[in-house]
């Protein structure tokens, strides 16, 4: 596999050697100078001095027959004019931002980047995990964002309680197929009585989720209620 | 007609003055407010102290209801970003970016921007004072598609901009 990483930051850098290490063939370009040159002294002759949004510099790196495009510089907006130009200019297959304000992930999407990756999003989903919040959690996004993995932690007056996934109505395109119960994780099946406490794990289209959440943690009135 | 204009540098003081002295309206927006000394004493339009690319920014700056939107910052791609968020996301009527660079300029012209490319403009207008044969490319393209056409986003708005105008009752800040 043919990978062109753009910025040569933390990220960049560690990805880079991580991606040679695997095998993979790897072009990184960093536009400062002395940071390209540093990487350079270490890793090799992988590293071009120059900046990737620029359009004959990614063609001069191979862009046109690279598998792979990552941008992970720490610019918002060089990140989604790399991918755009790897994609439309180029015709790369599989492009990879880094996305630092979460506000911009929708548009990177939109906007045709395939895969976006949020670190702000990250560390926020693993804060949220450590609040007892009523609200469903967003463990990862699968299928190029379409899909998301979720977890629901079953308080008392969840609808959920004291039934089985077969008497409730779990909208389309979704499925709940495991639960955590004191700290070990179980099938879900159809007939599996539910309990306070438990956590569900289910995986199902994104616009499902307002469904999945009246049928695993109540309707908001209900919790706000208690 | 409304304008909303992102960058306060030369060119985008210099347009603020102008379209203000023709009796349009005009938003200016800049990360520094020492750019904003660029504008005349009576200017009277209004200068927000702002990030240009991002989405809040620009609603609150009236970008959704903007008859021109001119993206002019010093970075090409700050400018691109700026340039999409305004007409793929606000749905602002009319939206050109300064893009530098001649292979992005032409590129993102393909992707539903119109651009501006100084390089090409300069080295044009070099070359015709001296006598010299030009570039040969354009220095303003007219977008000539939309960033939907041969991805794999079919399902997204249509890019055209008459299509993506939302209700005339954005909310407005002075």
């Amino acid at each position: 596999m043919f990978v062109l990483v753009v910025g040569g930051g933390k990220v960049g850098y560690y990805l880079t050697k991580e991606l040679i290490e695997n095998g993979h063939e790897v072009v990184l370009m960093e536009k400062e100078r002395a940071r390209a040159d540093q990487i350079a002294d270490e890793i090799g002759s992988v590293v071009m001095p120059h900046d990737g949004c620029e359009g004959k510099y990614l063609a001069s790196a191979g862009a046109n027959r690279a598998d792979i495009v990552a941008a992970v510089t720490g610019d918002d907006e060089d990140n989604l004019v790399i991918c755009q130009m790897a994609k439309h200019h180029f015709d790369v297959g599989r492009t990879i931002a880094r996305v630092n304000n979460p506000k911009n992930e929708a548009l990177f999407k939109h906007l045709g980047v395939d895969e976006i990756i949020s670190p702000t999003r990250m560390i926020l989903g693993s804060i949220e995990q450590d609040i007892p919040v009523h609200e469903l959690l967003h463990l990862a996004q699968l299928g190029e964002g379409q899909l998301e993995l979720i977890e629901a932690h079953l308080q008392a007056g969840s609808p959920a309680v004291g039934r089985a996934p077969k008497d409730l109505d779990i909208p389309d395109g979704c499925s709940l197929f495991a639960v955590i119960r004191g700290g070990v994780a179980l099938p879900l099946r159809p007939d599996t009585t539910l309990f306070e406490g438990d956590k569900v794990i289910a995986i199902g289209k994104t616009e499902c989720e307002t469904l999945l959440h009246a049928q695993l943690i109540g309707d908001s009135e209900t919790v706000d209620a208690r | 007609m409304k304008t909303v204009i992102v960058g306060c540098g030369r060119v985008g003081a210099a347009l603020a003055e102008l379209f203000d002295r023709s009796g349009h309206d005009v938003i200016v927006l800049d990360i520094r407010t020492r750019a904003f000394d660029r504008l005349p004493a009576n200017f009277g339009g209004n200068a927000i102290r702002g990030d240009g690319t991002d989405e809040d920014t620009l609603r609150r700056a009236g970008a959704e209801d903007a008859d021109v939107f001119l993206a002019l910052t010093e970075g090409d791609n700050r400018n691109v970003m700026a340039g999409q968020v305004a007409a793929e996301g606000l749905g602002a009527r009319q939206v050109i970016a300064k893009i530098n660079d001649p292979l992005r300029a032409s590129a993102y012209a393909d992707l539903g921007l119109a651009t501006l490319c100084r390089t090409t403009l300069m080295a044009d207008a070099v070359a015709e004072y001296l006598g010299l044969a030009a570039t040969g490319s354009p220095g303003v393209h007219s977008p000539s598609g939309t960033h939907h056409e041969g991805d794999h986003h079919g399902a997204g708005e249509p890019a055209d901009s008459t299509d993506a105008m939302p209700s005339a009752a954005g909310a407005r800040e002075a």
